[in-house]
């Protein structure tokens, strides 16, 4: 009998026990962690130049206004560069959380151009973990100078140049972010036949985050130099610093940069300013991100 | 012989008080801030919560990257510059339903409750009061609230270019429906 008792007693024991189970345990258990997704690898879509792996996501309209003075070595009488400016602007739209598309124009060769970015993979952790993100860039742009030759015509396709890029990402903690961009340009057409048509590089950016709202942005790339020196012009590799300031709305990008063009073909291949000899610039970016959806 | 019956009976009713819990996995919370220049609103689907009907005891989770924005840049400032949710992923509520007798979880009703415990948001933990209603419809519970919040009591800094943006008191909205665990 006294078993019996006992037996009762343990299991009522056992049950009280279960029933003060603590809640919160029991929805941890009940509930997953999801994926969760890295944000914020990069401010803006571009590091400062080149693009990040960073995109628009669904319905999010970008308006980019860039600038871009003239070199800091053209002394006063320029302001140090301040008297001239090159501009680009770019509308910019996620179709998808995975697919952007833009469109520009730039002051430089009187360029229109068009990209279209797809996010291949996301950083992110959790259910499903993934040490980096990835995005593939292609562009294409149109020069739209005025052809000066007399009695001939250039054809339309001699006048386009095209651009493939990888875009490797990884946000390491909090604070610092970096990227890696396998780049190839192709330019239809180039001033002298001792010109490359087309240009390997590598480039890199990273991301340090200084407070909240500001990062320092440093973007390099290295391009394969060409086969012979006998080209028309000589080129500097584009290496950019500055800083991301995020204000609400807006995202202002300010730097210093030794190329002019705010276009891939043109930074990669055609900068021209050199570093040492403060052939650099001054230049801002603008961007204003619009809800559409 | 029949102290064994009593015995097992009340075992019986600690099995039976043991299975009135109620879990949601999809609750909907939102918040709204508003002031004359804009307004912003936020939703999330993906509060979780228990409910133990028996001693009123409610816990609440909720992921901070799971709440939408209209607009993606505010979710992104929301993450990382106001909520740090790398930092903080989880905001949750642990309390109770103060008044859990008033409800009658066998009868179809609406019932108002007083809920009274801590809130943690951005790692800070508060004790709040909230007023809210519990209908009971057949097996399916549902539980609604709405109570402000304040961002300054949990060390959520607005800086002053934004202050005129970003009400100084957020309303929270909370819409549960519960399943039998």
């Amino acid at each position: 009998m006294t078993r019996l008792y006992l037996l009762v007693a343990a299991s009522l024991l056992t049950l009280l026990t279960a029933k003060g189970q603590d809640l919160e345990k029991l929805l941890d258990e009940s509930t997953g962690n999801g994926v969760n997704y890295v944000s914020a690898t990069f401010k803006s879509t571009r590091i400062v130049n080149g693009h990040s792996v960073e995109r628009m996501s669904e319905g999010q309209l970008d308006f980019r206004i860039s600038h871009r003075f003239g070199q800091l070595n053209t002394g006063a009488y320029n302001l140090w560069g301040l008297d001239q400016a090159n501009i680009h602007f770019s509308l910019e739209y996620g179709i998808t959380n995975w697919v952007m598309v833009g469109v520009g124009r730039g002051t430089y060769e009187k360029t229109f151009d068009g990209f279209t970015k797809f996010s291949i993979l996301r950083q992110s952790t959790g259910e499903r973990k993934m040490p980096i993100s990835v995005s593939y860039f292609t562009s294409m742009a149109v020069n739209t100078l005025k052809w000066e030759v007399p009695n001939t015509t250039l054809p339309f396709w001699d006048r386009t140049s095209f651009v493939h890029q990888l875009l490797i990402g990884r946000k390491f903690n909090e604070r610092f972010s970096f990227e890696l961009n396998p780049t190839f340009v192709h330019r239809n057409m180039v001033a002298t036949e001792l010109d490359p048509n087309d240009l390997f590089s590598m480039g890199a950016g990273a991301r340090l985050k200084l407070s909240k709202r500001v990062s320092i942005n440093v973007e390099y790339y290295y391009v394969l130099p060409p086969m012979n020196d006998y080209r028309s012009q000589k080129t500097y590799d584009p290496l950019s610093v500055g800083f991301d300031i995020e204000t609400g709305g807006h995202v202002f990008q300010l730097f210093l940069s030794n190329s002019l063009a705010m276009i891939e073909k043109g930074f990669i291949g055609e900068t021209t300013g050199n570093w040492a000899d403060s052939g650099i610039h001054f230049g801002f970016n603008v961007s204003r991100v619009f809800a559409l959806k | 012989m029949k102290k064994i019956f009593v015995l097992l009976l009340s075992v019986l009713s600690v099995y039976a008080a043991n299975a009135q819990k109620y879990i949601s996995k999809n609750g909907h919370v939102s918040f709204y801030s508003s002031t004359p220049i804009e307004n912003i609103e936020a939703n999330n689907n993906q509060a979780a919560s228990i409910l133990d009907a028996s001693t009123g005891e409610l816990v609440f989770n909720v992921l901070i990257k799971s709440f939408e924005f209209k607009n993606a840049l505010m979710q992104e400032h929301f993450n990382e510059n106001y909520m740090e949710s790398d930092k903080f992923p989880k905001a949750s509520f642990k309390g109770k339903i103060t008044n859990i007798s008033a409800v009658s979880f066998s009868k179809d009703g609406c019932y108002n409750v007083d809920v009274t415990g801590d809130l943690t948001i951005h790692g800070v933990t508060k004790p709040v009061t909230a007023k809210g209603s519990i209908s009971v419809k057949g097996e399916t519970v549902s539980a609604e609230s709405k109570f402000l919040v304040q961002p300054s009591d949990y060390n959520i800094q607005i800086p002053k270019l934004v202050e005129g943006k970003i009400a100084k008191q957020i309303e929270v909205r909370i819409d549960l429906t519960y399943s039998k665990m």
